[in-house]
């Protein structure tokens, strides 16, 4: 490739051709423009007649110079400019293609493969061997050189990860001296110098790193009631994003809930509130930035988020003037920030469907059977113990984890106790696992449990004697927790310490705060549901192994611990491809390390558009020279013009509505009644005669018949449906044009159906439809596409001769014969019977010359447009004519019936006998 | 379509075939009478007969004998059946003879628009029409019309006009412009020459003069295109006359137009001038216009020449 400034040509020699460009010049000044050739029998008065100016003819200065832009953009074309080709230079030794892998990668990857197919391709012709290393899911041991083609067969194999690269063993790099095309993600990372002095130590590397900026999304979390989900960025966006949140909808259907644009102004991070209904914020699964292919555009949303509604009832009446004596007094003070909290009876806290009901020392359950099915259906139901339910009969409370003594347990009672109890280290399989005891907490009173084989099953807290503290029972879906204490600090100092909110928050009760701390997550195995893949798609976790609380809570995500959602028990904790307190940077290479942009100069060829403005070129040349020779303004040079017009308006022109569109009022008129109707000729005179003379005949049916028609109308082909129509006129002229094949169909199936056509050629039969007349010739060619049977001359005894009138022939301003279907060849007249019997339906068609509409026409005062004939024998045929016109709808309306009549005689004789 | 019948069928009668075969003969033939009929039904003429005594062939009326009346003129046979003597008088017969000459040269075949919604008819078409619808209403005064060459004399009838729809209607010359042919013309006759006059003015003057010697009168009507009156060319352009003897090349045909127009006008200029010498009448008719102004004027113009 020949290079000029940023082009490059494909076949640089080409270029050659723009040395004769001057030659061509030199050419097209001496060549005038050619001339138009005109008859003209003035010329006889022209001769002798001198040009004034000579100068025309030579071509214009400015044509050539737009007929050498065309020649001159042709030839650049065809020599195939690009613009900013990827020069390849080609390397030496075996290539190492090193890709980051991680999450930061994926939004681009069909790129970097596409870049890898390239780099292996080169290798692969230059004969070279390559590796391929993603440092996101680095090679446990030595990675060695192997066929270039061979490794691009592999490529789909790997998959960005939605994590970031992981150390790198440098003793894994492959042996000797290499090549290496490094693929970054663009992120800045403490790790990456190491791996490039590694790399630089074995050979030069290249860096393919893509300009546009890397964008992620924090953990979300709970402020003021908004969900806050901070946004990252490696430099800042030149355009803004979209960030919606998604969730499940009432329905179970995944759609997205919220919307936000994501839009950067000074800073490279900044943050998104969603401020949300707490219905609407709890259903929130995920959040997202739309179109971004990214583990790092998804942020998943876990127990962090979803504030519960709490209700709290408690037993004691309120009083006045001692707040911290109130039994749920510290339950408020615990659960306020952190949970949406309903108070009232326990009949409205139940409609409004809270998560989690809290019962401070209540004995006698008003609404006990409600609250059953509430917690069965998986409310979670906390109970406190109180004086209350010391005292209480509770045999009749189903609502309990365990059996209780009647009575409670006290320094100083029944059961006395020596010193206040403190608490035992929680069991293991406690959801307080891994909460740390402090030592001021102690018990001085607490309701006992009957003993029971189960008893330590269900209890999850214990004091150190062993009895149990807090208890708890599964329920249908539900559970019921019972704390053997009270809400107060009455019976303990439990209330009074930080273990307090934190076992709350162990049972789900209270939002944790948004970045778990170690000892949120201890001592249990959270088991992944959902993992995040690197394009930020969720997928099931299948049966991948649980975590420990204490590595979920500090690690970063890895191979051993894949981003998603993590559950314990009913807690869940999200973990996300993008490290808590993370921060993004551009990469920053050092000067020797060549960083080949992917966005900044992608190739362009530039052919096309050098073609293209030849071709504009050369239209303009052909204009500017019908302008010069005085063939753009004339008559013919407005017709093409007009039809290129037309050309280009019939291009854009909406499809034609569809057929069988007819007018419902239209059809509805033409369906109520008998309805002649005519045939458009396209000649306005005709079509005006041709309605006068079914008018006409409209109105003699009417005066002399039971037939009353309406008033007549002109056939729509493209639109009408034939079907309405009883009897349609058809005048031919010459020059009609002919109907489409769809409106043939039609007139086929009008056939088909029962309709009739009269062909009128309005020429007085002269030729007996040879193709002497005009219309003649124009009615064969009309009629050829038509469904139409033998004709013959009408024979004397057709029933059009007798289905009104008694008729021998059939005149209208003329008085030729008229054809009618063939008779059967076969008729033969019965014995006694006046006619043969003839054909069984209606003739489709009859066809003749002897313009019957002209005799029928009247004005509109009523009176005959045209004069018939001459005196009283022309009136005496038109009033044939308007008797033909009677029969002839009678037998389009009766059909056979009049045929059918000469059979009276025989059959009255039959029923006789 | 399909026909069968019993008359349709191949061995159909000789008089219908016969009838086909008339028509398509005639075919050439009628439209251009039915046309000179159809253009001179639409002139209304004037008291036409010259019913009285005068010189012809017609028996007139006898009429008594009065003095002065040579013997000579008597009718023997008449006034055998009385006792007076009368005198047998002829119709006065006005023996008009008028000779056609329609230019049938290649530079008639000439039209500015041939096609489209103003087309226009070619000069020659234009000129026969006329010429032929003259002839029609000569025929109904009563007149003889012939040509001017020697192939159609002047005769009266409507068989004439067929002959003359069948000699017009004839293929045209291969020259580019017609000089008349004034071989047939009788003397004292009238004589219409229809052209576009194009050619050289030696042979027309030339006519002219000997028919005036003759003592024939008549008119000449100059049938124009609009195209050669307006002369709406441009550019570079090769003028070729219509058979392609002639041909002039110019650069710039809109500059030509001024002294074309000029040229045009001073060769009306002339054939005015030609005619009012002659006592003849001059006039121009484009095809542009209606034909049956042209028609009147060429009508009433023998009329008045009379």
């Amino acid at each position: 490739m020949w290079m000029l400034g940023p082009i490059g040509f494909t076949a640089p020699w080409l270029l050659l051709g723009l040395a004769a460009l001057p030659i061509i010049w030199l050419i097209l000044r001496a060549v005038p423009p050619a001339p138009i050739r005109r008859r003209f029998p003035g010329v006889a008065l022209l001769l002798g007649l001198k040009d004034e100016e000579v100068q025309a003819a030579r071509t214009p200065w400015w044509l050539l110079a737009l007929r050498l832009l065309a020649l001159a953009a042709a030839i650049i074309g065809f020599a195939g400019p690009v613009l900013n080709p990827q020069r390849a230079v080609p390397g030496t030794g075996p290539l190492l293609i090193v890709a980051d892998g991680s999450w930061a990668s994926a939004r681009d990857w069909p790129r970097r493969v596409e870049r890898m197919t390239s780099a292996l391709k080169d290798a692969q012709q230059a004969g070279r061997p390559a590796a391929v290393i993603s440092l996101a899911d680095p090679p446990p041991a030595q990675v060695s050189f192997t066929d270039a083609g061979a490794l691009i067969q592999s490529l789909p194999g790997i998959q960005p990860q939605p994590w970031a690269p992981q150390s790198f063993d440098a003793a894994n790099l492959p042996e000797g001296n290499f090549e290496t095309l490094w693929l970054s993600d663009g992120l800045a990372r403490d790790s990456r110098a190491g791996v490039l002095n590694a790399l630089e130590a074995r050979g030069p590397v290249k860096v393919w790193q893509p300009q546009l900026p890397v964008l992620a999304l924090g953990a979300a979390r709970i402020e003021d009631g908004a969900l806050v989900v901070p946004a990252l960025a490696s430099t800042i966006p030149p355009s803004p994003r979209d960030v919606a949140a998604v969730g499940r909808d009432p329905a179970g259907i995944e759609r997205e809930l919220a919307s936000q644009p994501l839009q950067f102004t000074d800073s490279r991070e900044t943050e998104l509130r969603f401020d949300l209904p707490p219905e609407l914020r709890n259903r929130i699964t995920r959040i997202e930035i739309t179109g971004m292919r990214s583990a790092g555009a998804v942020s998943l949303t876990d127990d962090a988020v979803k504030r519960r509604k709490v209700a709290i009832l408690s037993g004691a009446r309120d009083r006045e003037g001692l707040e911290l004596l109130s039994p749920t007094h510290y339950l408020h003070q615990a659960l306020a920030p952190t949970a949406d909290l309903i108070e009232g009876t326990l009949a409205d806290v139940l409609t409004a469907d809270p998560d989690v009901i809290i019962l401070a020392d209540m004995a006698d359950l008003p609404e006990q059977s409600k609250l059953h099915d509430w917690v069965e259906k998986g409310g979670l139901l906390i109970r406190f113990a109180g004086p209350r339910m010391a005292n209480a009969d509770l045999d009749a409370d189903t609502l309990l984890p365990v059996q209780l003594r009647a009575g409670g347990r006290s320094l100083g009672g029944t059961m006395s106790w020596g010193d206040p109890r403190a608490l035992a280290p929680f069991p293991e399989n406690s959801p307080f696992a891994g909460l740390q005891v402090p030592d001021d907490v102690t018990v001085k009173a607490q309701v006992m449990a009957e003993p029971t084989p189960d008893l330590s099953e269900h209890t999850i807290a214990a004091l150190t004697d062993g009895t149990p503290l807090v208890t708890r029972a599964k329920m249908g879906q539900g559970a019921v927790v019972l704390f053997h204490v009270t809400a107060n600090a009455e019976w303990s100092t439990l209330p009074l310490s930080l273990l307090f909110p934190q076992m709350l928050e162990r049972l789900a009760v209270s939002a944790r705060p948004a970045a778990p701390e170690e000892a949120d997550l201890a001592g249990q195995t959270w088991v992944p549901q959902k993992l995040l893949d690197g394009f930020g798609r969720l997928q099931d976790a299948g049966a991948a192994a649980g975590v420990p609380g204490e590595e979920l809570a500090k690690a970063e995500p890895g191979p051993k611990l894949r981003p998603g959602i993590y559950t314990a028990e009913d807690r869940s904790v999200a973990l996300n491809a993008l490290p808590r307190g993370a921060t993004l940077s551009p990469a920053s290479w050092p000067a020797n390390v060549p960083v080949e942009g992917a966005f900044e100069q992608r190739e362009m060829p530039l052919k096309g558009w050098l073609l293209g403005a030849a071709l504009a070129a050369l239209l303009i040349d052909i204009l500017a020279t019908l302008a010069l020779s005085g063939k753009l303004w004339g008559p013919r040079a407005m017709k093409a013009a007009g039809f290129g017009a037309a050309l280009i308006l019939a291009s854009f022109a909406p499809p034609q509505a569809h057929a069988e569109d007819m007018d419902p009022a239209r059809a509805i008129e033409a369906a109520s009644n008998v309805v002649l109707a005519a045939m458009p000729t396209g000649d306005a005179e005709v079509d005006r005669v041709s309605m006068a003379g079914l008018k006409g005949l409209s109105q003699v049916l009417n005066r002399r018949t039971t037939v009353e028609p309406s008033a007549p109308m002109m056939v729509d082909l493209k639109n009408d449906d034939l079907a309405v129509f009883t009897f349609i006129y058809w005048p031919i002229t010459a020059d009609q044009p002919a109907p489409s094949p769809m409106e043939y169909a039609k007139l086929n199936r009008y056939l088909r159906g029962g309709g009739m056509i009269l062909f009128d050629t309005r020429d007085a039969d002269i030729a007996g439809f040879g193709e002497a007349t005009p219309a003649g010739k124009r009615l064969q060619a009309l009629a050829a596409p038509l469904d139409i049977p033998p004709l013959a001359p009408i024979p004397d005894d057709h029933v059009l001769t007798r289905t009104f009138y008694l008729l021998q022939d059939f005149p209208g301003r003329y008085d030729g014969t008229i054809w009618v279907e063939a008779p059967p060849a076969d008729a033969e007249r019965a014995e006694g019977m006046p006619f043969r019997n003839l054909n069984d339906g209606v003739t489709p068609v009859v066809i003749g010359g002897n313009d019957w509409a002209s005799a029928w026409a009247v004005d509109d005062r009523g009176m005959p447009m045209f004069p018939v004939g001459r005196g009283r024998t022309g009136e005496r045929q038109r009033e044939i004519a308007d008797r033909f016109g009677v029969n002839l709808i009678m037998h389009v309306l009766t059909g056979n019936y009049k045929s059918d009549q000469v059979h009276v005689p025989a059959l009255l004789e039959r029923l006789g006998q | 379509m399909s026909v069968t019948s019993d008359t349709a069928a191949p061995g159909q009668s000789p008089a219908l075939s016969l009838r086909r075969e008339a028509e398509g003969a005639a075919s050439a033939l009628p439209p251009l009478l039915v046309a000179a009929e159809h253009l001179a039904a639409t002139v209304q003429m004037g008291a036409h007969g010259r019913r009285r005594a005068g010189s012809g062939e017609e028996f007139w009326q006898y009429r008594p004998a009065h003095a002065g009346d040579e013997l000579r003129f008597v009718d023997w046979r008449r006034s055998a059946r009385s006792d007076s003597q009368y005198v047998r008088q002829r119709e006065w017969q006005l023996a008009q003879s008028v000779h056609l000459w329609v230019d049938d040269a290649a530079s008639m075949r000439f039209t500015g628009a041939e096609s489209g919604r103003k087309a226009r008819v070619t000069k020659s078409e234009r000129a026969r029409v006329l010429g032929l619808a003259l002839a029609v209403l000569m025929v109904r005064g009563g007149e003889r019309v012939g040509l001017t060459g020697p192939l159609a004399p002047p005769r009266p009838g409507r068989a004439q006009l067929m002959e003359l729809a069948g000699l017009l209607s004839r293929e045209a010359g291969v020259q580019d412009y017609g000089a008349p042919e004034i071989a047939g013309v009788t003397p004292q006759s009238r004589v219409v020459l229809l052209s576009d006059f194009f050619g050289d003015l030696g042979p027309i003057e030339a006519a002219l003069g000997r028919l005036a010697d003759r003592g024939v009168s008549g008119v000449m009507m100059q049938v124009l295109d609009p195209d050669e009156e307006a002369f709406p060319y441009d550019g570079r352009t090769i003028f070729q006359s219509m058979a392609g003897g002639l041909i002039h090349e110019t650069r710039k045909a809109g500059d030509l137009r001024a002294r074309y127009l000029d040229r045009l006008a001073a060769r009306r200029d002339q054939l005015a001038r030609l005619a009012r010498s002659a006592g003849w009448q001059f006039s121009t008719h484009h095809t542009g216009d209606p034909a049956q102004a042209a028609l009147l004027w060429l009508y009433s113009a023998l009329e008045r020449g009379r």
